[in-house]
C-alpha cells in the first residue's frame, strides 16, 4: 500500500463524515462529563494537598508543637529553654473547656478557652473585628472571642464575660486564626484571653481536661530540622507524657484526613469515566448502524477493510478528541466551583490553580477509553460485505454482523483491552491494588452479570409470551427475543449504567448516614462533666430539685497503664507509627507485629496516654461485645479483676482477652485481667470509654462524674445551666441540642453535596441512556412506519415500544440496582469502614426513574415514527 | 369504488411551490385491476400515497369504499387501511424480526382479530408458503418475500390493494409467477388492485390503464383499447 490511498482515506474520511459529524460529535461527547469529573476531581486533590502543604506550618502554629496534659516541666522544659537560647521563638497556647456566661442576659454557654502568652501566634496573624481588638488584649482581663458566642450569649463587644471567678472585657471577635477549621469553632466557641489571666479564673484545678501547648518557631525555619530533633528526642518526650508534632505531621495528618473525601470522589471518577465510554460504546454501535450501507458501497468500489476501518476509527477519534477537550474544560470549571461547595470542611484556606498534569492525565486518559470504547463496534464496519451494497433488499441487521464477529481476533484484543483499561484505572485510583483489582472485577462481573440476565429476559420472553395476551404487549414483548433485538445491548448499557449509579448512591447515603447518626437523639440533652467526687451529689440534687430527671451518672476514674502481660510500660519496644492496622481485631497479642526481641509491637500513645475509664455492669447503646465476656467480672479461680478494652485501642496495645493489663490508678496500682473487647461507636454523643471496668474494682478510686440530664426547653436548659456553674465553677457543661443543631447544619451541607453529586451521577447517566436506546432507533423507527401503513394507529405503535422499552428499562435498572448492593457494601465495608445499612425506598425510586426514562427516551427517539407519514415506505422504493 | 376527486397536491420547497399532482380524478369500480404508469417525477408514487391515505392532499378528495378520507385523522386513515386496504411493495418491506406467519399475522393482529394466525396460516397456504411459515425473511427468496407480502396484502380481505412495482425487484419468471398471483386473488376476492408500474408488459395485463405525465392524467384506457392499441387496430 502506497501513502498515497491513505492519505486519500484521511480526506474521504472527512468529507463522508460531514452528514453525521454532529451526530457522532454527540455520542463521543459521552466521556466529555467523564473526562470533566476526572480532570476536576484530580486538580481539586492537587490543589488540596499544595494548600495543605503550604500552609502546614501555619496550621500546626509552628516548626514544632509539644503539646501534654500539664505545664511542661522538668526536662521537657529544659529542652525548650535550650531552644530559646539558641534563638528560637516560642509561644504557649492553654486549651481547656469552660462555661462562659454574660451576667447581663443571664445566658451560659460551653467554650473552648485559649490561654496564649504575649509571642501567640508565631506564624500568620489573627484577624479580628474591629481589626485593633487582638493587640487590645494585653491590658488586663480582656478577651477576643467567636461571633457564635456572642450570639449565643446575646452579648456584644463590651459586654463582661464570666470564665471561672474572672469577669473579662470583650474587645473584639476572631475572623480567623490560622490553622483552625470553622468546624472546630462549631464544637465550641473559641474565648482568646491572655495566659497571664489565666489562674484568677481558678479553672484549671486537679482533674481539668486541658491542653498545654508550646509551640516553637526555630531559627533555621527548616522543618527538616524539626523533625530530626523530635525523633533524637520522642522517648524523653514520651517519658513525660509529652506528645511532640512537627508542620511535617501536621501535613500527614491533614492529607489523611482529607484522603477519605479523594477516595469517594476517586470512586465517583471511576464511575464517570466508565458510564462515558458506556455511552460512547452504545452511541457509536448506532453509528455503525446508519453507515453499514456506506461502508458496502466504499467496498463495492475497492477500499479495502483496513481503510473502511481507518476512515470511521479517524472520525470517531477526531470526535473522541473534541468531547474529551470540552470534558477537560468541563473540568476545569468544576475545579473551580468545588471549594465554595467544601470549604467548610477544609481546614486550609483553597488556593484553586490549573493543574497541567490532572489536565494532561484526563485528556489522555478520556481519549483513550473514548477511542477504545468506540473501537469495538467499528470494528463491524470492517466486515461489511461489499454485497450489501447490491442486495440492500437483504436486510442485515447490526445485530447480526455483531454476531459474526464473536470470535474475531480483533475484537478479542479490543476486548481484552478493554478490560485492562478498566481494572488500570480502578487499580490507579483505589486506595490499594487489592481494591482497585476487586473493584475492576466487580465492574467487569456486574457487565456478564448483566449479559446473562438480558440473555435469560430474551430466553423468557420466547417462552412467556402467551396468546391470550394484547397483540401490542405481545409484540413489544416478543422484540425482545426477535433477531436483531437490542436486549442484550441496551441492558448492558443500561444496567451498568444503573449500577455505577446505583453503587455511588448507596456509597454516599452510608457515609450520610453514619455522619448522620452521630447527631442521633438520645434522651438526654444536656451533660455535666469535670463533676468532682464531692459535688456529684449537690450536682444530681440540683437537676432532681429543678424538676428534670437524670439520665445517667457515670464515673470516671483516670489511670494509666503501667505494665501488661508483666511487662513495663518503660522497657516496651519503641514503636513511633501511630497508625491502626486495618481489619477486625484479633485474640491474643500479636496484632501489631513484634517489634525487637519478639515483643509485640505497641502504639506508643496508647501505652502513655492517660485513660479515663469508667466501672459499670451494663453495656451501653453505642457498645457491642465482639470478643470474651461481659460483664468483665473476675472469671472463677482468678485473682484478678476483669476489664474490657475498645476494640481498637486493644488493636493499638496488641492485648486480647486473657492478656494482663497493670494500671496505676492515681498511684495504686491494680492488676486487671482482659475480659471482653467492645466495638464502640464514637459518633454518638454519649460518654464511651476505651477501657470498662466491672463494678467493685474502682469505687474506692479518687474519680469524677458525668451526670447526662433530659431537660424539656432551651430556657430550661439556660436556667439550669447557670445555677449549676453558679454554684460549681468548674464544672462544664454541654447543650447537646446546641451541638445537635451545629451537626445537623453540617450534615445538611453534606447532604446537599451529595445531592449534587448523585444529580450529577444520574446526568453522567443520561448519555448512555440516550445512546443505549439510539442504537436500534432506526430499526425501531422504519418498523413502527410500517405498522402504521398497515393500519397501526399511532397508539398501537406507541404501546409496542412502551412495552419493549418497559420490559428494557424494568430489568436493566433492577438487575443494575441489584448488583450494586454487594458492590456497595464491599465499598463501604472494606475502603470507608462504614456500617451499611440501605434503604429500599430510594433504590425502587431509581429502577423506577430509570425504567420510566428508557420509555421516555425510547418513545423521544422514535418520536419520527409519529412525525413522519406512511408515505416514507414508498418513497423508500 | 374507489373515487379521486381532483387530487392536487403541492411540495413547498423554499419560495417556490412544486406541484407533483395537478387536479386528478377518475373513479375505478369495485373489483377492477388498474395500472397507473408514467415516467419517473410523473406523480405516480404521490398518487398512490393520497389513494391509500398515506398522505393528505392539497386540494381534492379520496373516497375508499364510499368512505370519504378528507376528515379523518392520521389514525382514522390508519384504521381504514386496517380495515379495507392492503399493500405490496416493491422492495417487499417485511418486519426483518418477524416470521413469515407472523408478518402475514400483522393486519390482522392490529384489528384484534382472535383468529389472526389461523387466518394467516391459511392465507399463507394460498400463496404456497405454508411450510416457510416459520422462516424469517432473511431465510426467504425475493419471490417468497414478496408472496409473504401478498398474503399480509390479502389477509384481510381488502377492499382494495395497492401494489407499487410489485415485481421491480424481482427476476422475469418469479416477477410474472407474483402477478398470477395477485391476479387470482383479484379474481377470487374481489378486491380493487391498483398496481403502480414501469412495466409495459405488467401494465397490459390490467383492465384499465391510467398514465400520468407531469402531475396530470395523460390517457385513461379500458382493457378492449389496451388490446386495440397493441394490435394496431384502434386509435
Amino acid at each position: 500500500m502506497t501513502r498515497r490511498p491513505w492519505r486519500m482515506v484521511a480526506g474521504l474520511a472527512w468529507r463522508e463524515g460531514r452528514t453525521m459529524r454532529r451526530r457522532l460529535l454527540l455520542y463521543m461527547s459521552s466521556i466529555a462529563l467523564g473526562g470533566g469529573a476526572l480532570v476536576a476531581i484530580d486538580s481539586f486533590a492537587a490543589n488540596v494537598n499544595a494548600s495543605v502543604h503550604e500552609s502546614s506550618r501555619s496550621l500546626l502554629g509552628g516548626d514544632l508543637a509539644l503539646s501534654a496534659r500539664t505545664p511542661l516541666h522538668g526536662e521537657t522544659s529544659a529542652l525548650v529553654d535550650s531552644l530559646t537560647h539558641a534563638g528560637s521563638r516560642t509561644a504557649r497556647v492553654t486549651t481547656f473547656p469552660s462555661m462562659a456566661s454574660v451576667r447581663r442576659t443571664g445566658r451560659t454557654r460551653l467554650a473552648q478557652v485559649r490561654g496564649v502568652s504575649d509571642d501567640y501566634p508565631l506564624v500568620g496573624r489573627i484577624e479580628t473585628d474591629p481589626g485593633s481588638a487582638w493587640s487590645l488584649l494585653a491590658g488586663g482581663p480582656r478577651t477576643v472571642v467567636d461571633p457564635a458566642l456572642l450570639a449565643t450569649l446575646d452579648a456584644h463587644i463590651g459586654d463582661s464575660l464570666i470564665l471561672g471567678y474572672t469577669r473579662f472585657a470583650i474587645v473584639g471577635t476572631i475572623r480567623s486564626v490560622p490553622g483552625d477549621a470553622g468546624i472546630s469553632a462549631a464544637i465550641g466557641p473559641r474565648v482568646f484571653i491572655p495566659e497571664r489571666d489565666l489562674p484568677e479564673t481558678q479553672l484549671l484545678i486537679f482533674g481539668s481536661r486541658a491542653d498545654y501547648r508550646t509551640l516553637i518557631a526555630l531559627p533555621a525555619r527548616t522543618p527538616i530540622a524539626g523533625e530530626r530533633w523530635v525523633q533524637r528526642l520522642r522517648p524523653r518526650l514520651e517519658r513525660e507524657h509529652v506528645r511532640a508534632q512537627t508542620s511535617a505531621d501536621a501535613e500527614t495528618n491533614l492529607t489523611n484526613a482529607i484522603q477519605r473525601l479523594t477516595d469517594f470522589l476517586g470512586i465517583i471518577g471511576v464511575v464517570a469515566l466508565l458510564l462515558g465510554g458506556i455511552g460512547v460504546a452504545s452511541g457509536v454501535a448506532a453509528f455503525v448502524a446508519r453507515k453499514i450501507d456506506a461502508a458496502a458501497i466504499l467496498r463495492c468500489l475497492g477500499a479495502t477493510e483496513p481503510q473502511v476501518l481507518a476512515m470511521y476509527v479517524s472520525q470517531a477519534a477526531a470526535m473522541g478528541l473534541v468531547g474529551a477537550a470540552a470534558g477537560a474544560a468541563l473540568g476545569v470549571g468544576i475545579q473551580f466551583a468545588l471549594p465554595f461547595a467544601a470549604r467548610d470542611f477544609l481546614p486550609v484556606d483553597l488556593t484553586v490553580s490549573l493543574v497541567p498534569r490532572a489536565i494532561a492525565r484526563g485528556l489522555l486518559v478520556s481519549v483513550w477509553v473514548s477511542l477504545l470504547f468506540a473501537l469495538r463496534p467499528l470494528l463491524a464496519l470492517r466486515r461489511v460485505s461489499p454485497l450489501q451494497a447490491l442486495r440492500r433488499d437483504v436486510d442485515v441487521p447490526v445485530a447480526a454482523v455483531a454476531r459474526r464477529r464473536a470470535l474475531d481476533p480483533a475484537v478479542v484484543a479490543v476486548t481484552i483491552a478493554i478490560i485492562a483499561t478498566i481494572v488500570t484505572i480502578a487499580v490507579t485510583r483505589a486506595p490499594s491494588l487489592r481494591i482497585g483489582l476487586a473493584t475492576g472485577a466487580g465492574i467487569i462481573g456486574a457487565v456478564v452479570a448483566l449479559w446473562l440476565a438480558a440473555a435469560a429476559l430474551a430466553a423468557a420472553a420466547r417462552r412467556l409470551v402467551r396468546a391470550e395476551w394484547p397483540y401490542v404487549l405481545r409484540q413489544g414483548i416478543a422484540n425482545l427475543h426477535r433477531p436483531a433485538n437490542q436486549t442484550r445491548a441496551v441492558v448492558v448499557a443500561l444496567g451498568s449504567g444503573a449500577f455505577l449509579i446505583s453503587t455511588l448512591y448507596l456509597v454516599q447515603s452510608a457515609l450520610v448516614h453514619e455522619f448522620a447518626s452521630s447527631a442521633q437523639a438520645s434522651r438526654a440533652n444536656l451533660l455535666f462533666f469535670d463533676v468532682q467526687q464531692d459535688q456529684a451529689h449537690g450536682v444530681d440534687s440540683a437537676i432532681r430539685h429543678a424538676g428534670y430527671p437524670v439520665i445517667e451518672r457515670t464515673p470516671i476514674v483516670t489511670m494509666r497503664i503501667t505494665a501488661i502481660n508483666g511487662l513495663s510500660v518503660g522497657v516496651q519496644a519503641t514503636d513511633t507509627t501511630d497508625t491502626a492496622d486495618a481489619g477486625a481485631p484479633r485474640r491474643g497479642a500479636a496484632s501489631r507485629g513484634r517489634g525487637p526481641g519478639g515483643r509485640p509491637r505497641r502504639a506508643q500513645w496508647a501505652l502513655r496516654r492517660e485513660y479515663r475509664s469508667t466501672y459499670r455492669d451494663t453495656l451501653v447503646g453505642s457498645e457491642r461485645i465482639v470478643a470474651g465476656h461481659w460483664p468483665a467480672v473476675r472469671a472463677a479461680g482468678d485473682s484478678l479483676a476483669g476489664v474490657s478494652f475498645e476494640d481498637g485501642v486493644a488493636r493499638e496495645l496488641s492485648v486480647g482477652v486473657g492478656d494482663v493489663v497493670t494500671w496505676d490508678v492515681q498511684g495504686v496500682p491494680i492488676q486487671t485481667r482482659v475480659a471482653s473487647l467492645r466495638a464502640v461507636d464514637w459518633g454518638r454523643f454519649e460518654p464511651n470509654f476505651f477501657a470498662v471496668f466491672p463494678s467493685g474494682v474502682l469505687e474506692h478510686a479518687p474519680q469524677q462524674a458525668v451526670i447526662l440530664a433530659s431537660v424539656p426547653n432551651a430556657a430550661a436548659t439556660a436556667t439550669l445551666q447557670r445555677d449549676i456553674v453558679d454554684r460549681y465553677p468548674n464544672v462544664s457543661t454541654i447543650d447537646l441540642s446546641l451541638i445537635r443543631e451545629t451537626v445537623n447544619g453540617i450534615v445538611n451541607k453534606v447532604t446537599i453535596a451529595i445531592r449534587f453529586l448523585a444529580l450529577f451521577a444520574l446526568v453522567m447517566g443520561f448519555p448512555v441512556l440516550v445512546t443505549a436506546v439510539a442504537a436500534t432507533r432506526r430499526e425501531r423507527v422504519h418498523e413502527g412506519v410500517l405498522l402504521k401503513t398497515l393500519g397501526a394507529t399511532r397508539s398501537q405503535v406507541g404501546r409496542i415500544m412502551i412495552a419493549e422499552y418497559f420490559a428494557l428499562g424494568a430489568l436493566a435498572s433492577v438487575t443494575g440496582i441489584g448488583l450494586s448492593i454487594p458492590a456497595a457494601w464491599s465499598l463501604v465495608h472494606f475502603v470507608f469502614e462504614s456500617p451499611f445499612n440501605p434503604t429500599i425506598t430510594p433504590l425502587l425510586a431509581l429502577a423506577t426513574v430509570t425504567a420510566a426514562l428508557t420509555v421516555a427516551i425510547g418513545a423521544a427517539g422514535s418520536r419520527d415514527v409519529f412525525a413522519e407519514t406512511p408515505l416514507v415506505m414508498l418513497r423508500a422504493e | 369504488m374507489l373515487v379521486a376527486r381532483e387530487l392536487t397536491k403541492e411540495y413547498r420547497s423554499g419560495d417556490a411551490v412544486l406541484r407533483a399532482l395537478d387536479t386528478v380524478s377518475f373513479e375505478i369500480q369495485q373489483g377492477a385491476y388498474v395500472a397507473i404508469v408514467g415516467a419517473s417525477g410523473s406523480g405516480k408514487t404521490t398518487l398512490l400515497g393520497l389513494l391509500a391515505g398515506l398522505d393528505t392532499p392539497t386540494h381534492g378528495t379520496v373516497f375508499i369504499d364510499g368512505v370519504d378520507l378528507s376528515p379523518l385523522s392520521e389514525d382514522a386513515r390508519a384504521r381504514l387501511r386496517g380495515e379495507k386496504v392492503g399493500f405490496v411493495f416493491q422492495s417487499f418491506q417485511l418486519i426483518p424480526t418477524l416470521t413469515a406467519l407472523e408478518n402475514v399475522a400483522v393486519p390482522l393482529e392490529l384489528r384484534g382479530d382472535p383468529e389472526a394466525t389461523v387466518r394467516a396460516r391459511d392465507v399463507l397456504d394460498r400463496v404456497g408458503l405454508a411450510t416457510r411459515a416459520n422462516h424469517f425473511p432473511a431465510q426467504l427468496s425475493g419471490g417468497e418475500q414478496q408472496r409473504v407480502a401478498i398474503a399480509r396484502a390479502f389477509a384481510n380481505h381488502p377492499r382494495v390493494l395497492f401494489a407499487d412495482e410489485p415485481t421491480g425487484n424481482l427476476d422475469a419468471t418469479t416477477g410474472a409467477r407474483v402477478i398470477e398471483l395477485l391476479e387470482a386473488l383479484n379474481r377470487e376476492s374481489g378486491s380493487t388492485v391498483v398496481i403502480v408500474s414501469h412495466d409495459p408488459a405488467l401494465a397490459a395485463r390490467a383492465g384499465r390503464i391510467i398514465r400520468l405525465g407531469d402531475g396530470r392524467i395523460i390517457s385513461d384506457t379500458a382493457r378492449e383499447q389496451v388490446t386495440r392499441v397493441a394490435s394496431g387496430v384502434g386509435a
